[in-house]
């Protein structure tokens, strides 16, 4: 199959709109090529995961196309760099490695993307409709918005989302076409689980499984309780891309392709059936733990992906009951626009004397944040939990907010959620 | 023998093949400053793909895959080429982002890999700017 460019891709090939537009063109239709793409097709918007440094060569690429005068051609967020740009103090970093990570996320702004640095900018004001056709980076991000949401994209990633973002186009293939989009796997949850509707466990645990067991397929859960809010299908999300490829689920009922096990798989059979029962869920949350209950806790790490205003609003009058005094360090990542919120509003007044971090523009799992590495670390994030012993190196326990709070009280692991 | 291919990323080298058996993931599976395979699951882990021709029968993992092979480029301790049984369009943005910011290229081919050995000499050579024509002898 050969790819068929349209007389505006042909225009940005030529550089007809500058020289970083002609070679971020160049890039997407090399990309195109490698996966067999027929034609681009138009997008509205881009998010990009770039800000992370892994190396010189991210500083010159976004550099490059910043002198040659590229500006993003759609509404362009960005996700979370290596630093904390409104705590500075608070990544622990020397000048020779902070240089090179600011200048990453300014040459970002300099092509004219928003510095949101969020990884939920579903959650901000240029969360995408149902049916838009975007070009996103951040694997939470992405399949938030494909599931949650219903918009469209790909799992894009380095170099070429930005590619995209500098174009207004993205290759027509994958989870952008109608077709490609149906459920091929079903996971049937057992009855036994709808006790647990309001849980936020349940959520992580059924993200993990799909996530470990759908391979490139689309997963469809059927029988999974109606979420309280949408950032219990945020973790759930979340976790699937940690622990697997997902772009995108369907949960029937729940989210806006799949209103019945019919629409979800567009009338065709699941290719395999998997059932999810109590043993299942408790033995994923088990396995997200390498710390045993009473262990002495060197940090809370809440907030990823970053908290929105709902999580909150629910978590601050929980912290305010449980008042915990043990001096444990309570971090909570959030995106700068919603930290700007709760600051006009004085919402976090006070929140210091129970150990209430605030980390903005970045996230406690990927850069040098956290003053102790030495003991364990518990979170309420199944993303978290996978990816930081690799990271960062720390030993991590699972649980629920509750059960965090609880255990910043006492300063040891608490766990009372019974799986 | 001679075997014809399809290039996703033009080129000519010329280099002893590293075939691995499983596609492997360039993030948190090579050590960008040396080239060689870290990744703990992986059977030829401890083997090192500066300077070969690597062929394996695809890539695997995460978008960051497509840094650390440029990086690696950028470092001079990539692969000579790369030849796969399967298109990866994380590698070609890799290899494409490092031949235009420093004019290094490192060919990558799509073509059967079945019959190429561990240590087998192998010529990539341009038949045009698609066609990729491989020379492999032990």
């Amino acid at each position: 199959m050969s790819l068929e460019l349209s007389d505006l891709d042909r225009a940005l090939l030529n550089g007809d709109f500058g020289q970083a537009a002609a070679s971020a063109m160049s890039l997407l239709t090399g990309f195109a090529e490698a996966i067999g793409a027929s034609s681009l097709l138009d997008i509205s918007r881009a998010h990009i995961d770039g800000c992370l440094y892994h190396g010189e060569v991210n500083l010159d690429f976004v550099e490059r196309l910043a002198a040659a005068g590229g500006r993003a051609r759609v509404p362009t967020t960005l996700n979370v760099g290596s630093l904390d740009l409104i705590h500075p103090e608070l990544v622990r970093l020397g000048p020779n490695e902070r240089a090179p990570r600011l200048r990453l996320m300014q040459a970002h702004e300099a092509l004219g993307c928003v510095a949101s640095f969020t990884c939920a900018p579903y959650q901000t004001s240029f969360r995408p409709k149902f049916g838009e056709q975007v070009a996103w980076g951040e694997s939470n991000a992405i399949v938030f918005a494909n599931s949650v949401i219903g918009a469209r994209t790909n799992r894009y990633g380095d170099f070429i989302d930005l590619s995209c973002a500098l174009t207004g186009r993205a290759p027509a293939w994958g989870l952008h076409l109608s077709e490609n989009r149906l459920g091929q796997i079903l996971f049937r949850l057992a009855r036994a689980l709808d006790s647990r509707a309001a849980s936020d466990g349940l959520y992580v645990a059924v993200g993990l499984l799909i996530g470990a067991a759908s391979g490139e397929a689309i997963p469809v859960i059927e029988g999974l309780p109606p979420p309280r809010d949408e950032d219990q299908l945020k973790a759930l999300g979340a976790a699937a891309a940690s622990a697997g490829a997902v772009g995108l689920f369907h949960a029937v009922g729940i989210t806006p392709e799949a209103p019945t096990l019919a629409d979800a798989f567009g009338g065709r059979n699941p290719q395999r059936i998997v059932e999810i029962g109590p043993d299942e869920v408790a033995r994923a949350l088990r396995q997200l733990s390498s710390a045993p209950d009473g262990a002495p806790l060197a940090a809370i790490c809440l907030g990823t992906p970053h908290f929105s205003r709902t999580e909150w609003d629910r978590f601050l009058p929980l912290l305010r009951s449980v008042a915990p005094k043990s001096g444990v360090p309570i971090y909570v990542n959030t995106g700068r626009a919603t930290l700007a919120e709760l600051e006009r509003e004085r919402l976090l007044a006070g929140l210091e004397e129970y150990g209430l971090v605030v980390v903005a523009d970045t996230c406690t799992y990927v850069t040098a944040i956290l003053e102790r590495l030495d003991g364990v670390v518990m979170t309420n994030s199944g993303k978290w939990a996978h990816y930081a012993p690799g990271n960062i190196g720390v030993q991590v326990a699972f649980g629920e907010i509750e059960d965090c709070l609880a255990s910043a009280a006492s300063g040891r692991v608490v766990r009372t959620a019974s799986w | 023998m001679v075997r014809t291919g399809r290039f996703l990323v033009a080129g000519e080298a010329e280099a002893f093949a590293l075939v691995l058996a499983e596609p492997l993931s360039f993030w948190g599976g090579v050590a960008v400053e040396s080239g060689a395979i870290i990744d703990q699951s992986h059977p030829d882990r401890g083997k090192n793909v500066a300077g070969r021709i690597l062929v394996m029968p695809g890539g695997r993992g995460s978008s960051s895959a497509a840094s650390v092979l440029a990086e690696a480029i950028r470092l001079a301790v990539a692969p000579a080429a790369i030849v796969l049984a399967r298109p990866d369009p994380i590698l070609t943005v890799g290899a494409l982002v490092a031949r235009s910011l420093y004019g290094r290229v490192c060919p990558i081919a799509v073509c059967a890999i079945e019959g190429i050995a561990t240590g087998d000499r192998v010529r990539i050579a341009a038949a045009s700017a698609e066609v990729a024509e491989l020379h492999i002898w032990r």
